[in-house]
This record gives structure tokens, C-alpha cells and sequence, in this order.
């Protein structure tokens, strides 16, 4: 099977976009265009600037915030990007258990995640990351390469860790926030208001998994490579200076689809499901195969479990 | 009525004050204003590229500004090295100076305010972060704690140095029912500061280079003698350059607290490198990397050593009474400790706390063009606030400048630069 590169960041690259913008021909209120020149790009409208924190909006305020970034969406990229804001359905906690002995890092994942979540481009960021282990060594971070690239996976003697976001039943990166513009959702799933992140990441510092990305510059997304079905805590495209990170695929998982490293994973090493259904194949995995929680010693307590199937 | 006539024009000579002086204090604050707009013209490209233009990256998601922010947070909390012996002691010759040491505190409290500024990837959502205004995550998040009590803590000396020199300048005694209180509080109120920055590293089990109980006391400890050796040379100068008598007494003193605080570091340090290299558990990689290098990457090793070395150096010129009453050896171990304390709470605390990340990855970070640029601007701006503030204080503390001179034109009394 044939291997896909994993991006590795170049520090230095300058910012591919960033001139388009003479969109916003005027400002009303100062502390805007103040605000405006913090921005460095002069497109912030008076209603982004002062829009809240997006759980201190009522209904019809996040029907006009979403009215809004749809219509910037398309004249941004010309498409019709629908922009949703389906709850946490009742009676659901998301579970998430990956097959260590089945995964060939073959990174399918990885690159269906940058394309079902509208990642920037290039440079690219990629909320999995593949980690090949050596065999000897067993699950040992000192011994891990993200940048492996051989002409055929898996190697001789390695295996793989794919690590994501472990939506932990105690997030630090909730904690740490200064802001409150990162939360854990009632299904579990810990998604960011893009709009409230003031970009300080501490969040970043205090994620044990690496599981945290920030938009260092203007997030590069073609026109051509938008997925225009997106939620606001999801996938919807982002902007510069802010951090972003895997929410389990909430525009298809909250509609009772997989999320997309799921569909993708050719070796069926990604079992997703409710942890509050009995009859589902994550709750199978947990009952019938022995099961670890990655650095369990920081208490984080995933919801994401790794397992030897065979 | 006459009192807000009287602020009105403390207001309007102290600006005159400012705005007048010799050729040396010209050119001075001309250079550090170049060096500012300089700053601001990286920091503008910052803007307008993002933080693509540091090289700060995932793996290493704080570097420089972060760095230098931590250290400068020292140098405020140090304001009390003064103000406790001052104080508790009433020992006079201290006493005099600790107004110095507050104005100090404000400058370095500035540039801390403007490294987390520039490191925010939102400035224009600045407003998220302040209470009732926006959403602060109070009490959980150490960084909404660290905004609070920073901010008290530039208030409160602002508010301490104001009075003080209004009523110098009004040629008053100052209340000192309510002079007393304040800066009994602002010694708390700095250990705070220096606390809650510690504890911000401190709470992530994520690092486990932070995640060390005594993280809070090395930076106070560390704090302790980086401050006070700036004041140390400060006073030196103003002695040379303003009428402001400064005893030898009151230098020779500091000297000798900062002589304790040094080995209490030293020991600390010593603490920690102990438990991590000793017990040679997973979490001394980051141990590793700042003090032996690690893979291969070694960038940080000669500094880390530097910091020790002259670390040692100047805690032996310091506990020496001859070598610490001797300016020549005095000068060289403020240099020296300075220079050490800065590594060490700057880029020898950050970098490795994030290196290797979270996930084992070494990616070896150096601070880029921009980054050093915007640093050299804020570092100036502060140098500026402390310069303007020491350029009016200096006559209002002396008594040259009050007032009734005032309104004899505000000749002012002394001209020169103090750089």
C-alpha cells in the first residue's frame, strides 16, 4: 500500500493570501476599525467584532450569526456553504476506539479529516497525526516518528498510533481557557467557538495529545476544496489566528453518520459509536477486547480508547 | 476644586517636564523611539502575515514573546525586594528608593502587558478577556487569574507613585494612613503576580518540565535577583547624574539580601536538576534537551550552562563582603546574574517545557527576525515609560520641581540624560 506524505510546517513561509479583502468598504463604529488595524487585514465588520461568546447567544442571534458568516462565505469563496448549528441529540456520548494491531499507517485518515474539515491547505494542518512506534520499544513517545515515509507501510518492525483529539471527560485545554471559547458539548465532543478565540493557546500547552492546532497564518482553502456542509463548532472554514481541532466530525456524526478517518480507514481499525448504546460497536470493543486510555496518568479520562483487536 | 486645579497642572508641568531637556535626553528617548517604530513596523507585518512570521509552530506554540513576558514579570514582583525591608524594618536609607522600584515595576508591568499582546493570534478580541465586558473563565483558568492580579498589581503602583509624587510635587507630606497600607499590600500583591505566573506553567501536567511544585519558588527566588541587580545599577547612575543622594549603605544592603536570595536559587535549581537527573525517569528529556541536548539538537545547551555558570559566578561576588562592597565586582555580578536569571526564566523556562511536545516531537525553535524586531519595540517602550517617569520624579523627589517653581515657568531643574 502505498504511503501519503504528512505535512511537516515550514517555519518562514510567507502569507499566501491576505490582499482579496477590500470586501467591508466601510466601519461603523471606531473600536471596530480600531480593532480593524489589529487585525491586520481589514475585514472585520462592526457584527463580528462585537458578536458574544456563542453560548451566551439566543436563538435568533445565532440564526443571524449564521445568516452572516454564510453570506462571507460565499463571496469569499463563491459557494452556497451551509452553515449549521445542530444540538448534542439526547441520550448520545460519543466514543471513539482505535485498533493498534489492525492500523498499517497508511494516513487515509489523515488526509480525509483535512478534506471533510477544511483545513488550510498548505500549510496544512492535519488534526491526526500518525505516530510509527518501534515494535521493540511498544507505545513510547521518545521512539515515535511523525515523518516516516517509506515507499511501502507498515515497515518492517514498527507499528502505529494514529492520536487525534481524545474529547477527555476532563479536558485541560477546557480548563485552561482564559476566554471560555472552548467547551465540552452534552455528546461529549469538545469543540471551539472560532469567533470568541483570542488565539493566546494556552489551550495548545495544556493538551497532552498534541491535538490542538493553531492557524498561524490566513488558513489557505481553495475554492475548489471547500466542503460547503458545515457546522459553527465544526468544520466551517476558519480564519487566521485562531486554534482549531478535531470535534469527531460533528456536521455527520450529530446526523448519525460516521465521521469521515472512520469511513475512509481501509483496515476498519476505527470503531465509532454511542457509548450509551448497548447495542453499539463501540460498547462492543469495551466489553470484548481490553481496552488502554492513552497517558491515563494525567487523568484526562478519553473518551477515546486504543485496543489490540487480534 | 483647588485640588483638581492643583492635578491639573501636576498634569500639564509634568508633561512640560517630560517634553524639555538636554541633548543626551534628546537623543535618548529619539532612539527609543526609533527602536519602537521599528518594533511596530515588524509588528505590523505580524499583523498583516499572522504569526506564520515568528517561528513559533505547533510544537513549540509559545517562544520569545512568552519568554520574555515571563522574565519581566520577575523584574515587577522584584519591586518589593525593596519595599519589604523598607517597611517591615523602617530601615531608612531603602525607604527613599522604593518609589524607584515602583516605577520600575510599572515599566516592566507595560512590557509584559505588550508581549502578551503581540502574542495574541486576536488582538482586535482583546475585549473577550476582560471582566464583565467579556467572558473571563474565572476562577479556572490561571491565565484569567495571572490578568487580574497583573493588572491590580500596575494600578496599585501606578496609584502609589502618582500620589507620592503629587505630593511632593504640591510640597505636602503624603497621608501616610494611606501610603502604608497600599504598599503593605503591593507586597503580597507582587508575590501574587509572580505566583500566578508560575502556577500558569505550573498546572499542566501536559509538561512535565512546569509541572514541578517548586516552580513558584525558584521564580521568586529567581525574581529576587534579577530585579533588585537592575535597581542595583540604576542607582549608581542616578547618583552620578542627579542630585538624588543615594547612600552606599542602602546599595551595600540590597546587595547582601540579594546575596541569599542567589543561593536560595542556586539551591533550588540544584533541587530540581537533582529529582529529574537523579531519579532518570521518562520526564528528564526536556532536562535533557536544555542541558545536554538531545537527538542532536542542542541549541539551548550553551546558554543553559551560561545561566549556571554565571549564575554561580555572581552568587560567589555577592556573598563575599569584599567583592560585594567593590564597584567594579558589584557592576559585574548585577551583569552577570541578570544575564543568568534571563535565560533562565525567558527561553530556558519555555522552550524546553514545550520540547520535546507532546507527542515526542523535537522541532527546534530560534526566535525569527520579526520576532527579535517586535521584542527590541516593546523592550524600548518600557525603557521610555521608566525614562519620562525618572525625568519628572527625579526634580519632584528632590524638591526642585514643585508647585511654586512651577509656576514660575517649570525651569527645570536638571537636564541631563540617564541612560
Amino acid at each position: 500500500m502505498m504511503d501519503q506524505d504528512a505535512c511537516r510546517p515550514t517555519p518562514g513561509a510567507p502569507c499566501p493570501s491576505g490582499e482579496n479583502n477590500g470586501r467591508r468598504e466601510f466601519l461603523g463604529a471606531a473600536v471596530a476599525a480600531v480593532a480593524t488595524a489589529l487585525t491586520g487585514c481589514g475585514k472585520l465588520s462592526k457584527e463580528e467584532f462585537l458578536q458574544h461568546n456563542f453560548r451566551e447567544l439566543s436563538k435568533e442571534e445565532v440564526l443571524t450569526v449564521i445568516e452572516r458568516l454564510e453570506k462571507e462565505y460565499k463571496e469569499k469563496f463563491g459557494k452556497d456553504v451551509k452553515v449549521a448549528n445542530t444540538p448534542a441529540l439526547p441520550g448520545v456520548m460519543f466514543g471513539y476506539a482505535l485498533d493498534l494491531s489492525r492500523c498499517i499507517g497508511c494516513r487515509r485518515c489523515v488526509h480525509a479529516c483535512v478534506k471533510e474539515n477544511n483545513q488550510s491547505r498548505d500549510p496544512e494542518i492535519q488534526w491526526i497525526r500518525v505516530l510509527e512506534m518501534e515494535k521493540e520499544e511498544g507505545v513510547d513517545l521518545q521512539h515515535a516518528e511523525q515523518y516516516y515515509n517509506p515507499a511501502e507501510v507498515p515497515r518492517e518492525g514498527h507499528f502505529y498510533m494514529p492520536v487525534q483529539c481524545q474529547q477527555c471527560k476532563k479536558p485541560p485545554c477546557v480548563k485552561v481557557c482564559p476566554v471560555g471559547a472552548t467547551w465540552k458539548e452534552k455528546d461529549g465532543i469538545v469543540v471551539v467557538d472560532y469567533n470568541w478565540c483570542i488565539g493566546c493557546r494556552y489551550c495548545m500547552a495544556a493538551c497532552p495529545y498534541g491535538a490542538r492546532h493553531f492557524n498561524w497564518g490566513e488558513p489557505n482553502l481553495p475554492s475548489k476544496d471547500v466542503n460547503t456542509d458545515t457546522h459553527y463548532l465544526g468544520n466551517r472554514p476558519r480564519a487566521k489566528g485562531v486554534v482549531e481541532k478535531c470535534t469527531f466530525c460533528v456536521q455527520r456524526t450529530r446526523k448519525g453518520l460516521y465521521t469521515a478517518c472512520v469511513e475512509v480507514c481501509p483496515t476498519g481499525s476505527r470503531k465509532f459509536g454511542n457509548l450509551l448504546d448497548k447495542e453499539s460497536e463501540i460498547r462492543y470493543v469495551l466489553e470484548n477486547k481490553r481496552v488502554f486510555k492513552f497517558k491515563e496518568d494525567l487523568n484526562t479520562q478519553p473518551n477515546f480508547f486504543y485496543f489490540y483487536g487480534v | 476644586m483647588t485640588t483638581l486645579r492643583n492635578f491639573s497642572r501636576f498634569i500639564t508641568d509634568t508633561l512640560r517636564m517630560v517634553t524639555t531637556g538636554g541633548p543626551v535626553y534628546y537623543l535618548w528617548v529619539g532612539f527609543l523611539l526609533l527602536l519602537i517604530a521599528f518594533g511596530a513596523n515588524a509588528y505590523i507585518g505580524q499583523l498583516h502575515n499572522g504569526l506564520l512570521v515568528t517561528n513559533m509552530r505547533d510544537q513549540v506554540s509559545w517562544g520569545f514573546y512568552i519568554g520574555n513576558f515571563t522574565f519581566l514579570v520577575g523584574v515587577a514582583a522584584a519591586a518589593i525586594m525593596l519595599v519589604i525591608p523598607a517597611y517591615i524594618y523602617d530601615w531608612e536609607p531603602i525607604k527613599e528608593i522604593t518609589i524607584l522600584g515602583e516605577m520600575l515595576a510599572i515599566s516592566a508591568l507595560v512590557m509584559c502587558l505588550g508581549f502578551v499582546m503581540v502574542d495574541i493570534g486576536r488582538p482586535d478580541r482583546f475585549w473577550h478577556i476582560m471582566p464583565l465586558v467579556g467572558r473571563l473563565n474565572w476562577p479556572q483558568s490561571m491565565l484569567a487569574w495571572d490578568v487580574l492580579v497583573l493588572n491590580a498589581y500596575l494600578v496599585l503602583n501606578y496609584f502609589v507613585v502618582t500620589y507620592l509624587l503629587y505630593c511632593a510635587y504640591t510640597e505636602r507630606h503624603y497621608v501616610k494612613k494611606l501610603v502604608t497600607p497600599l504598599v503593605l499590600l503591593s507586597i503580597p500583591m507582587a508575590v501574587s503576580i509572580h505566583t500566578c505566573t508560575a502556577y500558569l506553567y505550573n498546572g499542566l501536567a501536559s509538561r512535565p518540565f512546569w509541572n514541578s511544585a517548586i516552580l513558584a519558588p525558584r521564580f521568586l527566588a529567581s525574581a529576587f535577583c534579577s530585579g533588585p541587580a537592575i535597581l542595583l545599577i540604576l542607582l549608581q547612575i542616578l547618583r552620578k547624574t542627579t542630585k538624588l543622594s543615594i547612600k552606599d549603605e542602602a546599595i551595600f544592603k540590597i546587595a547582601e539580601l540579594m546575596a541569599y536570595t542567589m543561593g536560595f536559587n542556586l539551591f533550588l535549581t540544584a533541587a530540581e536538576s537533582f529529582k529529574e537527573l537523579y531519579s532518570g525517569t521518562e520526564h528528564m528529556v526536556y532536562f535533557q534537551y536544555l542541558l545536554f541536548g538531545l537527538k542532536g539538537h542542542n541549541t539551548l545547551v550553551p546558554y543553559a550552562w551560561a545561566s549556571i555558570i554565571f549564575g554561580a559566578i555572581a552568587f560567589i561576588l555577592f556573598l563575599v563582603p569584599k567583592t560585594r562592597t567593590n564597584w567594579v565586582t558589584l557592576n559585574i555580578g548585577c551583569v552577570l546574574i541578570y544575564a543568568s536569571v534571563y535565560i533562565e526564566k525567558g527561553m530556558g523556562l519555555i522552550i524546553p517545557g514545550l520540547t520535546p511536545d507532546a507527542l515526542g516531537e523535537i522541532y527546534v525553535y530560534t526566535p525569527s527576525v520579526t520576532e527579535i524586531s517586535v521584542a527590541a519595540g516593546i523592550f524600548a517602550l518600557g525603557f521610555l515609560v521608566f525614562t519620562l517617569m525618572l525625568k519628572a520624579a527625579v526634580p519632584m523627589m528632590l524638591g526642585e520641581f514643585t508647585i511654586s517653581r512651577g509656576k514660575k515657568g517649570a525651569q527645570p531643574a536638571k537636564s541631563e540624560g540617564h541612560a
